[in-house]
């Protein structure tokens, strides 16, 4: 059932919101057990909001999960980390009020990599368990969206997940549970409330079992912002319409598996393509991907320091030895090699060599995906290049191995590019995704082609 | 990287590292760097940085008080409060 069919049986009260939502929590508990697809369940937000329910909302009594970095009122928002342990905001971010204001109710905060730093969701903060994949539970769901991604497929009543992405974290995990996945043009939809983790980077985004219902939260979670200076105030472009596809010549260098699957979807669904080539993305685009990521990561991350808000302890010694302690203490490794990566690359004698180089090199990625667009109007690859892994083999896999998994993902997200990745088939029964990048506030093509799948 | 500069970037982030984190780290940085040295390759002279990936310009403000958080909900999330402050630790 679509969200619009749930909406018109809530309103026509065949659909009791009460009752549904009850019935969801149960599930979403029970799915959790075996799962972890979620780091709080907000029951009693939940049954608040069921009880008086907004009738004419678009998004009346509709479950929403929300990824664990978007800020819910009252509900305890920690991005995946110890250091924001009992976190509750005193706001809702933009797009979560948005939802609400539709009358979503929201159902809880899905696990993720902690602060979004990981593509498999196994880099979860400390005390934090790893989401396991829907369909294998020794494998992966992906990331750091991946509990969104895992409650999206396994939901069998209405539901969309908020989710979140900085170089990747929408598709990457959509690909790996088979559900579809948009992360929409940079500062299309407000960060504010949103956890940063790399501010030039980080969209908000949607997850659902079919494109229609994505088409319509982003029609409610859009739109300018005061509260984000980076919020866009520009409408999407209104042409649907899709006459040149270029698929990615350096993205068919994957796992054969997965190629063929991507090859043999795009021909029984009769689309056609030409080869185009993105030789700088593909060739410089994790390298840059994860100078500017760490960078600004480093910088955000030095505001916790057990002040305030999240984990804290007794005050004891200098403030230099306090904030050290806390930060030591709750920060997880990956975090920590990033903010000690990123505050080198900003470092003074190398902030040449590796920040501001990144910076540049960005925009001669930005320029290729700009050339191809003047002759395209959607680019096509495959999502991710193999199929998700299990979970004992990603811990074998060095930093660097790891990172070199956000290949395809991480020059739409570099150039602030909407994509959408949707399922294209099978490989020893795990979802393989297909993913369409379009140039900026082209949403609609995307969602007019996701639409056929 | 050195070990000398590992610690003393992980000091600036305010971060303690063990001997062994040290070792790990300094080997795990090392690869790590050496792959993104790749963008030396690429030749960005004339090339201005993207700091944002669509351009945009600065946003203002009119500077005048408007609503905003109560000193009860701004404090609501710590311990280490007292008369309507933050507590923090000593800074001298």
């Amino acid at each position: 059932m679509i969200i619009k069919e749930f909406v018109e049986n809530v309103r026509s009260g065949k659909i009791d919101v009460v009752k549904n939502t009850k019935e969801v929590l149960e599930k979403i508990k029970k799915i959790n057990k075996d799962n972890n697809y979620f780091n709080v369940i907000s029951e009693e937000l939940a049954l608040e909001q069921a009880k008086k329910v907004n009738k004419k909302g678009k998004l009346a009594g509709l479950p929403i999960s929300i990824k664990d970095c978007i800020c819910v009122k009252g509900v305890e928002s920690t991005a995946g980390s110890k250091i924001l342990k009992n976190y509750k905001p005193v706001f809702n971010a933009t797009a979560v009020q948005r939802l609400v204001d539709e009358g979503a109710i929201l159902i809880g905060k899905t696990s993720q990599d902690e602060f979004g730093f990981g593509s498999f969701s196994t880099n979860v903060g400390l005390d934090f368990k790893t989401p396991l994949n829907p369909f294998d539970k020794e494998r992966v769901c992906g990331g750091s969206s991946g509990g969104s991604a895992g409650i999206t497929q396994k939901a069998d009543f209405p539901h969309v997940s908020l989710s979140e992405s900085t170089g990747g974290s929408i598709v990457n995990p959509a690909s790996f549970c088979g559900v579809a996945g948009l992360c929409p043009t940079y500062g299309l939809v407000s960060r504010y409330g949103l956890i940063d983790y790399a501010n030039s980077l980080d969209k908000i985004g949607i997850m659902s079992k079919n494109v229609e219902d994505i088409e319509l939260i982003l029609d409610v979670i859009k739109g300018h912002d005061k509260m984000d200076s980076t919020s866009l105030n520009k409408e999407l472009n209104k042409d649907s319409s899709v006459k040149k596809i270029g698929l990615i010549k350096e993205s068919l260098d994957v796992d054969k598996e997965v190629k063929d699957i991507i090859l043999n979807k795009l021909k029984e669904m009769n689309i056609k393509y030409e080869l185009v080539s993105l030789p700088l993305n593909a060739k410089y685009g994790v390298p840059c991907y994860y100078i500017i990521a760490m960078a600004e990561a480093s910088t955000n991350l030095a505001k916790y320091c057990g002040m305030r808000y999240g984990a804290e302890e007794e005050l004891k010694g200098s403030f230099d030895e306090y904030f050290s302690n806390i930060r030591t203490k709750y920060f997880g490794k990956e975090a920590k090699r990033r903010i000690i990566l990123g505050t080198f690359a900003r470092t003074a004698g190398y902030r040449d060599q590796y920040y501001l180089k990144a910076f540049k090199v960005r925009t001669l990625l930005i320029e290729e995906y700009k050339k191809a667009f003047e002759k395209y109007d959607l680019l096509v690859s495959p999502t991710m290049p193999i199929i998700a892994p299990k979970i004992k083999d990603v811990e074998k896999l060095t930093p660097i191995q790891n990172y070199m998994m956000d290949t395809l993902t991480v020059g739409a997200n570099l150039a602030g590019l909407p994509h959408l990745s949707v399922n294209a088939g099978f490989v020893k029964k795990m979802p393989v995704g297909i993913m369409f990048t379009a140039n900026y506030l082209n949403e609609k093509k995307l969602i007019e082609k996701g639409k056929k799948f | 990287m050195k070990k000398e500069i590992l610690e003393n970037v992980a000091k600036n982030a305010r971060l303690k590292l063990t001997e062994k984190e040290i070792k790990e780290f300094t080997l795990e940085l090392e690869e790590v760097l050496k792959s993104f040295s790749i963008l030396d390759k690429i030749d960005t002279k004339n090339v201005e940085p993207s700091f944002q990936p669509l351009e945009i310009k600065n946003v203002f403000r009119e500077d005048i008080i408007k609503k905003s958080l109560s000193q009860e909900e701004a404090l609501s999330n710590t311990k280490n409060k007292k008369d309507g402050y933050f507590k923090g630790p000593k800074a001298i």
